[in-house]
């Protein structure tokens, strides 16, 4: 087995190892062995990259990786590499070692460094297992494995009200795995592996278990709409702001939420496949959740005073996006709704980092303690901006690009009413976004503001230029060969052409 | 030849526990540790032999029933055969470190341990129904003095407590006995199959008597309330193997028994009913227990009045997939459980006490113990990737399967329930403490041995995960149609 | 099991009964491991029973049985008693 070929064709599982392993040296070397840790951690997230690269060239050029562990007759644990399998790779991979960088600027001199960077990769290995999932089962474990990785991240500061929000958290993602697993099993006793194949394999039981694949739907859909936190299921994540900034950067933009919001897409469009989900009626539930979804998130966000929880509901809002691309199901609105899995993590990702260098650096944490900030850090502050206007979806920014095609995708699929979401989501975004940049550019100086010196360290301040420049660059560079839009086009037409 | 390997898996233990006491001072340490790895030995190549060659049979002396004494070992035998070596060889590590400096309770220990060891392993491979009486009776009697060498005087009444329980127990078990003797003129498992009379009521009251003798030693919800101060008081090597081991030998018996002689009465819907509801009941009231404790090793031990009720769910589903699922859930148990304990103990070790409100910030101290504690939970709580999810996943399809929804719903929030009280130590160990955990002594640091042997069957606890398809063909088909 | 009802079975069961009885009234551990025993009792004259049940003379096998079972309760009483003792003396220590 052990031939170059064979190699070549586990990467999938190296990709998986390389974070894995990188977690358990971490903790092996301890709280004291700081260098090690920061080199072990750095050589992990550059190694990722260069193996998800390697495995994106080939994917490009139609090479197969899989790898195949059976578990149980009829049970594999199947992980391989396809399309969709790179665009989260590579989000994550990337991400990840800003994440990493930033992450070692902003814990620097705090306690407990070797269980968060332990943990911090072991997230990042789940993510990986997530994305390279072959089948609903192995999904399911790194899914866990998720929940089980992050929970010591947000109760990482170990105060009371961190450990409240930490059993919250565990409530509800414990709880979606319960309804995740009911589906699976549920499927596997239908005689069902629930294998990733384009286009789904479940059409030939839609006569007989009609009422059984609506069931199954559905609770997977739950049990994926709690990670990515579709209303009513989203109640965790705006609590979980509690966390270090990293965490929340690390949640909301590659880890947690994009591992529900991905699920849904596997499920709609690898396991049912859109035809079924159609035939079931199950797409325009699932239009209709976002839709709400995507409107209560930014009127929630317009009420909140906190900068982090406005920030949190925000992603409440635009998560959505994914699973109402993936809803409407025309090959526009998937473009629309797959493309803004990665446009939304280098937009939110940046708007976290900012929001972490304001308290890190002045100890801002309320958004009327913005005053005046854009004059003092200048650079941070335009980062923000940039994140907001591509959040409102200000063209040519990476925000515009994801609702154009959803838009267009809406007519394609003939439900012109989501033009209307997406205005309403655009205004509204517009309202909470605005007024916090015109308190940093414009108004007078606040006290938070004036006594800050300047820009944080390059530590922290570095990873967010990274970001805020690349949210920028994929809106702008929309058009050029190897954006994610023309990769998410690629996507499409390679699997999901009608 | 290698069926002599059937009495030698019984003798080795036996005659190296007696060898352990008769041997004086300073010798004691390497005749304990020598029986140690020879019974390991013996019973993995047991366990081979049966891999490669199926059952196997051996008629104790050349003795053929129904005189003489015949041992049988199957998958099942195989499998818990295997489970006893590997919790075995690896807690008596931890017992290395836990009792050095103490030759008088390491003695006591050695001697119980090994002769435990035989017993089990002769409970798991007794063909007849009077022999498996005799061996756990055997078992019994080896387990609670060790329950006393924790020296306090909770353990004292917790012992007698579990004798007097025990011993009730096995003589109900043998009223059934004397009853199906009476009906088949036989104890021989196989032919009892055959002789049974489909009906009547001496049937249901033998099986009734049998029945309740073993889920009193299995401490199976409604019996359960003895478990816990055993359990929980005795010292962590103890507590290792009584939970992972001894309780399970009980459990195993009904399985066996539902193999072989008794699958007809076994299988009337209302037993099997009844026998579900109550591993339901034990599932719901022992989580529910645990998360109430005030001591961690207590938590532990109610888990395990949970845990055992998931193979009792195996009654009512009866099909193939679910009896690969209760066993697996024994081994997967078994092991985590063990990890749990040793760790828990490691705890208790190093602080004096094991309050769950004072563990806070143990983290640091303890962080290898603490990590063997949280990944052995993951089994527990029957997440992936572990051997609890594996057990877990099978009993769940074949309750699908068969439209139990009431087990459904009890596996998933029994699963939930395990969250429930080990994210509550997990929550005091991750609060924020800069003075670390409060001590009721100077800390005394345990050894690397607890350290790592607690870290080894929690890493096993998740391999298991891994290896359900070379354990489960050991295991082999579900003996269906009795005899 | 068809026979009519005769002394011995009568007093094996009249012997269960008294020590299941026992076992759940009594406090003492004492008493309650005499219970034990006078049901360990019941439980091997009901073997003795059934060992008469054959037509050519008294069955071996149950009596082997009992004799093993005797062996064992005596063991276990045994244990008992000790068990009985040490916690009899750590009352009495709490009394001084």
């Amino acid at each position: 087995m052990l031939t170059g070929a064979g190699i070549y064709q586990a990467l999938p599982l190296w990709v998986l190892l390389s974070s894995l392993l990188a977690a358990l040296l971490v903790f092996l070397a301890g709280e004291d062995r700081n260098r090690l840790r920061i080199t072990v951690n750095l050589a992990a997230a550059v190694l990722k990259l260069l193996l998800v690269g390697v495995m994106g060239y080939g994917v490009l050029q139609g090479h197969t990786f899989l790898v195949t562990m059976p578990i149980l007759p009829g049970l594999d644990l199947v992980l391989h590499a396809d399309a969709l399998t790179m665009l989260f790779t590579t989000l994550s991979a990337l991400l990840w070692l800003v994440t990493t960088i930033y992450a070692i600027a902003y814990l620097e001199r705090r306690p407990n460094r070797a269980r968060f960077f332990g943990f911090f990769s072991l997230c990042v290995a789940s993510t990986m297992g997530i994305a390279t999932a072959g089948n609903l089962f192995t999904f399911f474990i790194f899914y866990e494995l998720l929940t089980l990785a992050t929970w010591p991240l947000v109760v990482h500061n170990g105060w009371p009200k961190a450990m409240a929000v930490g059993r919250m958290y565990l409530r509800y993602t414990l709880g979606g795995g319960v309804v995740l697993l009911l589906g699976i099993v549920w499927l596997a006793a239908l005689g069902q592996s629930g294998d990733f194949v384009a286009g789904g394999t479940l059409e030939h039981l839609a006569p007989e278990h009609r009422t059984a694949l609506i069931a199954i739907f559905l609770l997977l859909i739950g049990g994926l709409g709690v990670k990515a936190a579709l209303v009513p299921l989203h109640g965790w994540l705006p609590s979980a702001m509690v966390a270090p900034a990293p965490v929340s950067a690390l949640l909301h933009a590659v880890a947690v939420v994009k591992a529900g919001a991905f699920g849904v897409v596997r499920v709609v469009y690898d396991v049912f496949g859109t035809s079924l989900v159609a035939d079931l009626q199950m797409n325009t539930v699932l239009a209709l959740l976002a839709s709400f979804t995507i409107i209560y998130g930014s009127v929630r966000a317009i009420a909140q005073t906190d900068l982090k929880r406005r920030l949190a509901y925000s992603t409440v809002s635009q998560v959505s996006y994914i699973t109402l691309g993936v809803a409407l199901g025309s090959p526009l609105a998937t473009i629309g709704g797959l493309v803004h899995l990665v446009h939304q993590g280098l937009m939110k990702i940046t708007l976290f980092f900012c929001a972490g260098n304001y308290a890190e650096n002045s100890g801002i944490h309320s958004i009327d303690e913005l005053n005046g900030i854009g004059r003092r850090m200048p650079w941070t502050t335009a980062m923000f901006t940039i994140g907001a206007f591509g959040m409102m979806g200000a063209p040519p920014l990476a925000g515009f690009v994801s609702k154009w095609y959803l838009g267009m995708g809406a007519l394609q699929a003939g439900a012109p009413w989501v033009l209307l979401v997406l205005l309403g989501s655009t205004v509204l975004n517009a309202i909470y976004f605005l007024p916090l940049l015109h308190r940093a550019w414009f108004r007078e100086s606040g006290e938070k503001a004036i006594a800050t010196a300047g820009e944080p360290g390059p530590g922290l301040l570095v990873p967010t230029l990274l970001t805020g420049i690349s949210a920028l660059g994929v809106g702008i560079l929309a058009g050029f060969p190897l954006s994610p839009l023309s990769w998410v086009t690629f996507i499409v037409g390679q699997e999901y052409a009608p | 030849m290698s069926d002599a390997l059937l009495p030698l898996s019984v003798f080795v233990p036996l005659l190296a526990g007696v060898c352990v006491f008769l041997s004086g001072g300073g010798a004691r340490s390497p005749v304990a540790l020598s029986g140690v790895l020879l019974s390991l030995a013996i019973s993995l190549l047991l366990v081979m032999a049966v891999g490669s060659q199926g059952t196997l049979d051996h008629a104790l002396a050349g003795w053929e029933p129904p005189l003489g004494i015949r041992l049988h070992a199957d998958g099942l035998a195989a499998l818990m055969i295997l489970l006893t070596a590997v919790v075995g060889a690896l807690v008596s590590l931890h017992a290395v470190g836990q009792f050095a400096g103490k030759s008088e309770i390491a003695n006591r220990f050695w001697t119980l341990w090994l002769l435990l060891w035989g017993s089990l392993n002769a409970l798991f491979l007794s063909a007849d129904l009077f022999n498996v009486y005799v061996t756990l009776e055997l078992v019994t009697l080896a387990a609670i003095p060790l329950v006393l060498l924790a020296g306090s005087r909770q353990s004292v009444s917790a012992s007698l407590n579990y004798l007097l329980l025990a011993l009730f127990g096995s003589l109900l078990y043998l009223g059934g006995v004397a009853l199906i003797y009476g009906m088949t003129g036989t104890l021989d498992l196989q032919l009892i199959g055959e002789r049974l009379p489909a009906g009547g009521w001496p049937v249901g009251v033998a099986t009734a008597l049998i029945v309740a003798g073993l889920l009193v030693k299995a401490a199976i919800v409604p019996f359960h309330f003895w478990l816990p101060p055993a359990h929980g008081g005795a010292p962590a090597p103890v507590s290792a193997l009584l939970s992972a081991l001894v309780v399970k030998a009980a459990v195993y018996l009904l399985l066996r028994l539902w193999a072989g002689p008794l699958q007809l009465p076994l299988s009337a819907p209302w037993v099997a009913q009844l026998l579900g509801a109550l591993g339901a009941a034990a599932i719901i009231l022992g989580s529910i227990q645990a998360m109430r404790q005030p001591r961690l090793k207590l938590v532990v031990a109610y888990s395990t009045v949970a845990q055992l009720g998931y193979i009792l769910l195996f009654f009512p589903l009866a099909v193939a997939s679910a009896w690969q699922g209760a066993v697996y859930h024994g081994l997967a148990h078994g092991v985590a459980k063990a990890a749990l304990f040793l760790a828990a103990g490691n705890m208790l070790y190093h602080l004096g006490h094991d309050r769950v409100a004072e563990l806070r910030g143990m983290g640091r101290p303890l962080a290898l113990s603490l990590g063997a504690f949280a990944i052995a939970s993951v089994s527990i709580m029957g997440l992936p990737p572990s051997g609890g999810f594996i057990a877990k996943w099978l009993l769940l399809q074949s309750a699908l399967e068969q439209g139990l929804w009431w087990i459904v719903a009890t596996v998933l929030v029994g699963g939930l329930l395990a969250a429930g009280y080990v994210f509550r130590v997990m929550r005091y160990a991750f609060m924020e403490a800069h003075a670390g955990p409060s001590v009721d002594r100077a800390p005394t640091p345990a050894q690397p041995l607890m350290v790592w042997s607690a870290l080894t069957l929690a890493v096993l606890s998740i391999v298991l995960g891994f290896t359900a398809r070379p354990l489960l063909t050991l295991l082999g088909e579900i003996p269906l149609g009795g005899g | 099991m068809m026979a009519g009802l005769d002394v011995y079975a009568l007093a094996a069961a009249a012997l269960i009964g008294l020590g299941f009885f026992g076992l759940i009234v009594q406090m003492h551990p004492l008493k309650r491991l005499l219970a034990v025993n006078v049901l360990g009792n019941g439980v091997f004259l009901a073997l003795i029973v059934i060992a008469r049940r054959l037509p050519g003379g008294p069955d071996p096998v149950p009596h082997a049985m009992v004799l093993t079972g005797i062996v064992i309760a005596v063991s276990a009483t045994a244990f008992g008693l000790a068990l009985v003792r040490r916690q009899a003396r750590d009352e009495e220590g709490d009394d001084e």
